[in-house]
């Protein structure tokens, strides 16, 4: 038996990386997405003060720290049994949506655009934003930077700092919205709803306007039906700030629609011996390992399974959108992997829209935000942070210091898919033992599509990831390495 | 490509992310960056192979910035590796400075941490007592995953470090000051924090006017007053042992500074500063007279601090005189 070769690669590889297995055929027998490494928040954060946990927990990844921090704050609300005043929770969505501008945007334009809109057959040293720059234009460029930073720039003025904001309180939120910070976020929003639409133009334009590229989001190696999972409000709509979480089955069907504190219920965690990162998945339907189906537990989740899960969007556009992309791809749900590119950018546009209606809400500058908080207890928090459902859990002791610690983070929760989804490009585009490059860059593809943000589920990279493939036979020889 | 331009690298080790985003935040000045320097390393960014750094010759890289703490063995590689590839090497943030809030697991080992999060935590279904591995087996081959470390460390414990920017993550203003200093040749003597020489509370608005407080209130206790020192209510918060440069952000939404800027210049450690700056500060306003206080006076006012060590030392445990807690493992 032939262990790992100890070479300097192996010892550099960075961030996450990909073991993949060939029969004597030369064909894909399996692959592996390894995590390799872990931080343990869930154990050090016990002993610490409760009201720390929004700030501690936005260290878990500091690409979606407002995901943490409200997750953890609206944990700590129902732990210590407090409902925030109405224009606390109107604040804290306000911010939610400008996190998801600056993010979605992010993703778009800095980490997975550059396939399509540079080429996924593009050289690595152009895939890249200054590819896309070189591509779009200095002009588009500078909008792009000008988008991502409006929605840090609302993120700090109600959070105090964009990455790792302060303001979130068990009751409410630590300081009221003035009225020429409103009248800032609202022009700031205005722009932003233009440059959504821009964006979705493009994508359009670039990705929708090239049968190569349709092809391809429709073709077998990106396909895979799960279930999906995503927060809803009372009409079942889209929400990410709160709601209840919903869950449907490949085949569209409401599977189950549950309350934040039920999670345990319903989520189970299986663990494996080759990774740091745990495997959720359905209770009801079990861990029956890495296959797809309605008789397979794994689940889905992020802006396609969001909107699979759903049925809309409460903003016009959103909606719009919504409605071309199941018409163009066949209904729904989608199974398409790199359909997560579409799905984001149409949540992209819903928070620009959403974040114009509550800076015009007249109950937003309101000086009551904070309602006093009761006897520390246990409290389940759950947002949608831009990768997916992300559940806080936490006990408190009469002191208010953290119990016990409950983590599942949005990329973990679609960690087992992302497995599933490099293996079967691999085998879709692996054949012959014929690797190379080009062909790296397409298994690449079907994990980007995710954005995963490994930071968050254990950290790792975010975003583009280092990666090395390892290519062994049948004798479980190491027959390539392809690294970039 | 001028080979005049210098050539730049961003790396991150154990951290979340935050900091390569504080790089994205200097938005347009990037485009400056890139008029000066050649990134020949940035792997959230630039598709650039790991191999490539290897291949370069030492010191062939001007200056990296190296973010994150060192929590695994595939990390200490990449730190040393990078010290050798590179002329100045710069720790860039918190974590790579002081170890960050990443290093409170310094009160944990790897055991402990393992069995919390593999066994222990509650949506976990592992009857068979599962835990990752560094070699395993799988039907196909054998897997390996880097060894995690029972204690985080900084960078500058690491390797030798040139200068430290700190804060979780760095505030724009001191990368862009840091980018310019580097861009003119300007850069203070090998060892500097690339911040001011202030404390948080000179950058703070708040006004103080020297009262004691014998109250300490948890942050979701007490509404604050708007323009007065926090600490002078009774909210507890580390400006006043923190290294400033961030324009006291945290203040500005009325909450406490936890202290990510680090210690401040000429004090050993910041936990230690915060709390002989809390000593001198509590007591009894009603008692000016009072300058001796019974053990008991004293017990009862600090008592008061819940969680001594995640309160002063959170972003600073693995970089304190502490550095960790002591396990006994049987």
């Amino acid at each position: 038996m032939n262990e790992i070769v100890i070479d300097p690669i192996t010892r550099l590889e960075g961030h996450g990386n990909v073991s993949i297995f060939l029969d004597d055929n030369g064909e894909v027998e399996n692959a592996y997405l390894k995590i390799p490494e872990l931080r343990g928040f869930e154990k050090f954060c016990i002993g610490r003060k409760a009201e720390l946990m929004p700030q501690l927990t936005t260290r878990i990844c500091g690409v979606c720290p407002v995901a943490h921090h409200f997750a953890a704050t609206k944990a700590l609300d129902v732990a210590f049994n407090v409902e925030p005043p109405s224009a606390a929770k109107k604040l804290r969505e306000l911010m939610y949506s400008a996190y998801y501008i600056y993010d979605h945007t992010l993703h778009f334009y800095y980490l997975g655009g550059p396939d399509f809109v540079v080429g996924p057959d593009a050289p690595p040293e152009k895939r890249n934003i200054l590819g896309v720059i070189e591509k779009v234009g200095m002009p588009v460029a500078k909008e792009v930077i000008k988008h991502r930073a409006y929605g840090q720039k609302i993120t700090e003025i109600i959070g105090g700092k964009a990455t790792h904001p302060v303001c979130g309180l068990p009751g409410g939120i630590s300081k009221p919205l003035s009225e020429e910070n409103r009248q800032e976020i609202e022009k700031m929003a205005a722009s932003c709803v233009n440059f959504a639409q821009f964006t979705l133009n493009l994508f359009h334009d670039v990705v929708l306007g090239n049968t190569e590229y349709v092809d391809m989001i429709k073709s077998q190696a990106y396909t895979m039906p799960t279930y999906y999972m995503g927060t809803v409000d009372e009409n079942n709509k889209v929400n990410f700030y709160d709601g209840k979480i919903r869950v449907v089955d490949p085949t569209g069907q409401e599977f189950v629609k549950f309350e934040p504190k039920d999670y345990l219920k319903h989520i189970g965690e299986h663990v494996e011996e080759w990774t740091y990162s745990k495997f959720p998945y359905l209770k009801e339907v079990g861990w029956k390992g890495e296959v797809a189906g309605k008789d397979s537990g794994i689940y889905r989740v992020g802006p396609l399974a969001r909107l699979n899960a759903s049925d809309g969007m409460t903003t016009p556009l959103a909606q719009a959108e919504y409605l071309v992309m199941y018409k163009t791809l066949g209904g729904k749900p989608i199974h398409d992997t790199l359909a997560f590119h579409w799905a984001r950018l149409i949540e992209l546009l819903y928070a620009t829209e959403h974040t114009m209606e509550l800076a015009k809400d007249p109950e937003i500058t309101s000086t009551n935000v904070r309602n006093k908080p009761g006897e520390p207890t246990e409290g389940v928090g759950i947002t949608e942070a831009a990768r997916g459902t992300l559940i806080h859990h936490y006990v408190l002791d009469q002191d208010a210091l953290v119990k016990d610690v409950n983590l599942i983070v949005a990329t973990t929760n679609n960690y087992p898919a992302i497995c599933m989804s490099i293996r079967d490009a691999a085998k879709g585009l692996i054949h012959n033992c014929k690797v190379d490059q080009g062909i790296l860059n397409r298994v690449e593809m079907a994990f980007r599509a995710y954005d995963p943000c490994f930071g968050c589920a254990t950290h790792v990279a975010i975003g583009q990831m280092p990666l090395t493939v390892k290519v062994y036979n049948a004798q479980k020889q190491l027959i390539h390495t392809v690294s970039r | 490509m001028s080979n005049n331009k210098l050539k730049i690298a961003f790396y991150w080790a154990a951290s979340c992310g935050g900091c390569e985003i504080a790089v994205l935040d200097i938005n347009e000045k990037i485009l400056e960056v890139v008029q000066i320097a050649d990134i020949v390393f940035w792997p959230v960014a630039l598709d650039v192979k790991y191999k490539d750094v290897e291949a370069m010759a030492d010191k062939y890289i001007d200056i990296t910035f190296f973010n994150g703490s060192i929590r695994n063995s595939e990390q200490e590689h990449m730190a040393k590796l990078l010290r050798q590839k590179s002329k100045t090497l710069v720790a860039f943030g918190s974590c790579a400075h002081e170890g960050c809030v990443p290093g409170l697991a310094n009160l944990n080992d790897r055991k402990e941490i393992f069995k919390q999060v593999y066994i222990n935590d509650k949506s976990n279904v592992n009857p068979q007592g599962v835990i990752p591995q560094t070699h395993s087996k799988v039907e196909e081959g054998t897997l390996e995953i880097p060894v995690f470390y029972d204690t985080v460390r900084t960078l500058g414990q690491t390797v030798d470090v040139d200068y430290f920017l700190p804060g979780c993550p760095p505030p724009v203003k001191l990368i862009a000051g840091a980018i310019d200093a580097i861009a003119s040749g300007t850069l203070p003597p090998k060892g500097s924090v690339l911040a001011p020489l202030k404390a948080v509370c000179d950058e703070c608005p708040r006004k103080r006017e020297n009262k004691k407080i014998d109250k300490i209130y948890r942050v979701y206790e007490k509404t604050p007053e708007p323009e007065k020192c926090l600490l002078e209510q009774g909210i507890l918060c580390m400006g006043i042992a923190t290294r400033s440069g961030c324009g006291a952000q945290c203040l500005k939404v009325d909450m406490p500074c936890t202290g990510c800027g680090g210690a401040c210049p000429n004090v050993p450690e910041q936990g230690a500063a915060m709390m002989s700056a809390l000593a001198s500060i509590l007591g009894y306003d009603g008692e000016p007279g009072k300058t001796q206080y019974t053990e008991k006076d004293v017990e009862k006012l600090l008592g008061q601090v819940k969680d001594t060590v995640g309160t002063f030392y959170m972003y600073s445990l693995p970089a304190s005189i502490l550095k960790r807690k002591v396990i006994k493992n049987e």
